[in-house]
């Protein structure tokens, strides 16, 4: 391509020609002014010598396509001549280009970018701006518990009011169908819990503690944090997901407008099915746990499962057991709520379901192991 | 520049015997249509009938399932990818609410064209959006703004600044002025065809408003049964086609042409 250049053809390659005299200048522009050769163009223009003389005459006769990069370029130019003190005419534009040429005078440039605030002052100013957010969270988050908790009042007292079907389909899609993978998860916590036990504990030759080990780790906290997190991940942003997608669609105003609570109709039934699923899930994330350690100890440790099962009975309480199953359903409780209360925190668009559903995992998480915690202190200070 | 010239004569997009259909559902059958180059088409039709299908199949969106469309004196399907990419350069889209990136500034979203076919200076590609910013009609000020900030119809304004941005010959608008005021959507009219008299523009219009089809448009295409019927304002009048002349000469077909007839004797 560029061995076809000679010497000859390249100013009409570059699609000018400068010519001089006296104090007048004449600029012969040719081919294609466009966005396609804006930058060959502009490099042309770039190499005109300096403006020199009284006037310049821009001769568009022989271009062949002019858009607006083009004319852009050639305004640019213009105006430089006219700072330099020449009188710029412009020939041969014709009237579609003449017009084409006005429009493109017509914009002006945006103003700068806001001028960006110094790194540091930015720094502590998203750290209070997160602060207060996060505090102001709490607080709300705080104001839907109570408000929730009275709704749940006003539909447990007059339970003809609680919307049954609501509630059973709820308990399907996160109790039933979340079966499978409440239960795989738990089975490898099991095994997990099982093989590394057995190997610390063999140090002291002690191996078949290995038994309450699982035992009293899954019934009391292993059974329960997974199934909450699983439940958080999978019915938490669910929740959210679906009664943000309400919101965007205007359905919940719609609600409100024909006379239905939405806390009553969206809320309750969620809360309460989940309620119910969690300690279900739970039972059953326990069984499946401890038969992944039976396993485990029976294939590492040669522990049989019927001497797993004496060793079992006779070193666990049942309170464990308990303990691990009274949290369900305040975990439960707490799940749905955030992921309610995020849900119909979305505001317009459909970006703002995906934020406030990642939001409600986050959170969910973070207050089923926050209230985990509280579980702990208060059950060692009881004596449980 | 030869390629250029030799694509001049064929007209702006020429679809022949096109079929798509979604699973068992026929939307187009047999399609004809054709778009000169330098006019504006009006593409309406009942919802349902398939405009943006149509639309969307021509750029290559929807696949058909039997045809063969050329656009700009290009088959499509026989393009290998680099000349796709060209083709691409020079046509713009206009989705129905802007369609604009949500993460970038509207200066930012006139400038992702530029930046995927043109390398330019920084400085002459932000010179080249704020000018289509400018033509689009928005405010110097919105360049900064996110999609969020703007209300609909600045976002189709800033979304036609971007589908501007390569200064495209081809122009194809998903409903331009639904969701628009009135006064807003006849701005928006005027607008279009003010561009597209400066600009040589080709256009393809897909649309519910009357108004606008006797403002700007210089010929329709009706999508019925399947199929297309093009003709001027005046042809179709006479099309006996029940839709069409209920389309036409129902109460706002009639409002819309004496609107438009009263605008012309005034200017």
């Amino acid at each position: 391509m560029a061995t076809d250049l000679s010497s000859e053809t390249r100013p009409e390659a570059e699609g000018l020609a400068l010519s001089r005299t006296g104090e007048r200048v004449e600029l012969t522009l040719s081919g294609a002014w466009t966005t396609e050769l804006a930058a060959r163009r502009e490099a042309a223009l770039a190499g005109l010598p300096p403006w020199q003389g009284r006037e310049l005459l821009l001769d568009l006769e022989a271009v062949s396509q002019l858009d607006t990069a083009g004319a852009w370029l050639l305004l640019r130019m213009a105006r430089e001549a006219e700072a330099a003190g020449l009188v710029v005419t412009w020939q041969g534009l014709g009237e579609a280009r003449r017009r084409l040429v006005e429009k493109v005078a017509e914009h002006e440039s945006a103003p700068g970018e806001p001028a960006r605030p110094n790194r540091l002052v930015a720094i502590v100013e998203r750290i209070g701006e997160k602060t207060v957010t996060a505090g102001g969270t709490a607080r709300d988050l705080l104001n839907f518990l109570g408000l929730v908790t009275i709704a749940l009042a006003r539909n447990l007292t007059r339970p003809a009011r609680l919307r049954f079907t609501s509630v059973v389909y709820h308990i399907e899609r996160t109790g039933w169908d979340a079966l499978p993978i409440v239960g795989l998860l738990s089975f490898l916590i099991g095994v997990v819990l099982a093989y590394q036990g057995a190997d610390q504990l063999a140090k002291f030759g002690a191996q078949i503690f290995t038994v309450n080990l699982v035992g009293i780790s899954v019934l009391r906290e292993m059974g329960i944090l997974i199934t909450a997190i699983v439940v958080a991940g999978r019915s938490g942003s669910a929740f959210t997901a679906q009664i943000g997608t309400m919101q965007v669609r205007e359905e919940v105003d719609a609600m409100r407008t024909i006379g239905l609570d939405p806390v009553d109709v969206l809320v309750v039934p969620r809360i309460v099915a989940l309620s119910i699923a969690l300690p279900l899930l739970t039972f059953y994330s326990d069984i499946m746990g401890i038969l992944g350690g039976a396993m485990m100890s029976w294939i590492a440790l040669d522990i049989s499962p019927l001497e797993f099962l004496r060793r079992f009975e006779a070193g666990i309480r049942v309170n464990h057991f308990y303990v691990g199953l009274a949290k369900a359903p305040i975990f439960g409780y707490a799940i749905a709520l955030v992921g309610c209360f995020e849900g119909l925190k979305v505001t317009g668009s459909a970006e703002s379901v995906g934020l406030r559903t990642t939001t409600a995992v986050v959170e969910a998480i973070f207050v089923v192991i926050l209230l985990d915690a509280l579980f702990s202190i208060f059950f060692s200070v009881i004596h449980v | 520049m030869t390629q250029a010239r030799q694509d001049d004569d064929s007209p702006a997009i020429r679809v022949q015997g096109l079929t798509t259909r979604f699973g068992p559902k026929v939307i187009h059958q047999d399609l004809d249509f054709e778009v000169r180059r330098g006019e504006v088409m009006g593409l309406v039709g009942g919802s349902g009938a398939g405009k943006s299908v149509l639309m969307r199949t021509i750029v290559g969106l929807n696949r058909k399932a039997a045809g063969r469309i050329e656009v700009l004196g290009r088959d499509v399907d026989r393009l290998s990818d680099g000349e796709r990419q060209r083709l691409r350069g020079r046509w713009g889209v206009l989705f129905q609410d802007g369609a604009l990136f949500s993460s970038l500034t509207v200066l930012q979203n006139v400038e992702v064209p530029l930046r995927a076919h043109r390398q330019l200076d920084r400085r002459l590609q932000r010179e080249l959006a704020e000018i289509k910013i400018a033509l689009s009609g928005l405010p110097a000020d919105a360049a900064h703004k996110r999609p969020s900030e703007l209300s609909g119809g600045m976002r189709k304004r800033a979304g036609l600044a971007r589908a501007l941005a390569l200064d495209p010959e081809l122009l194809f608008l998903d409903e331009p002025t639904a969701g628009l005021d009135p006064i807003g959507a006849a701005e928006f009219d005027r607008l279009i065809g003010d561009l597209q008299r400066a600009l040589g523009l080709t256009v393809v219009m897909v649309t519910h408003d009357l108004d606008s089809l006797y403002a700007v448009c210089d010929r329709i295409s009706v999508l019925i049964d399947k199929r297309v019927r093009v003709g001027t304002l005046e042809e179709l009048e006479r099309d006996p086609h029940p839709w069409i002349q209920e389309y036409f000469l129902g109460p706002r077909g009639r409002a819309a042409a004496a609107a438009a007839s009263r605008q012309r004797q005034e200017a």
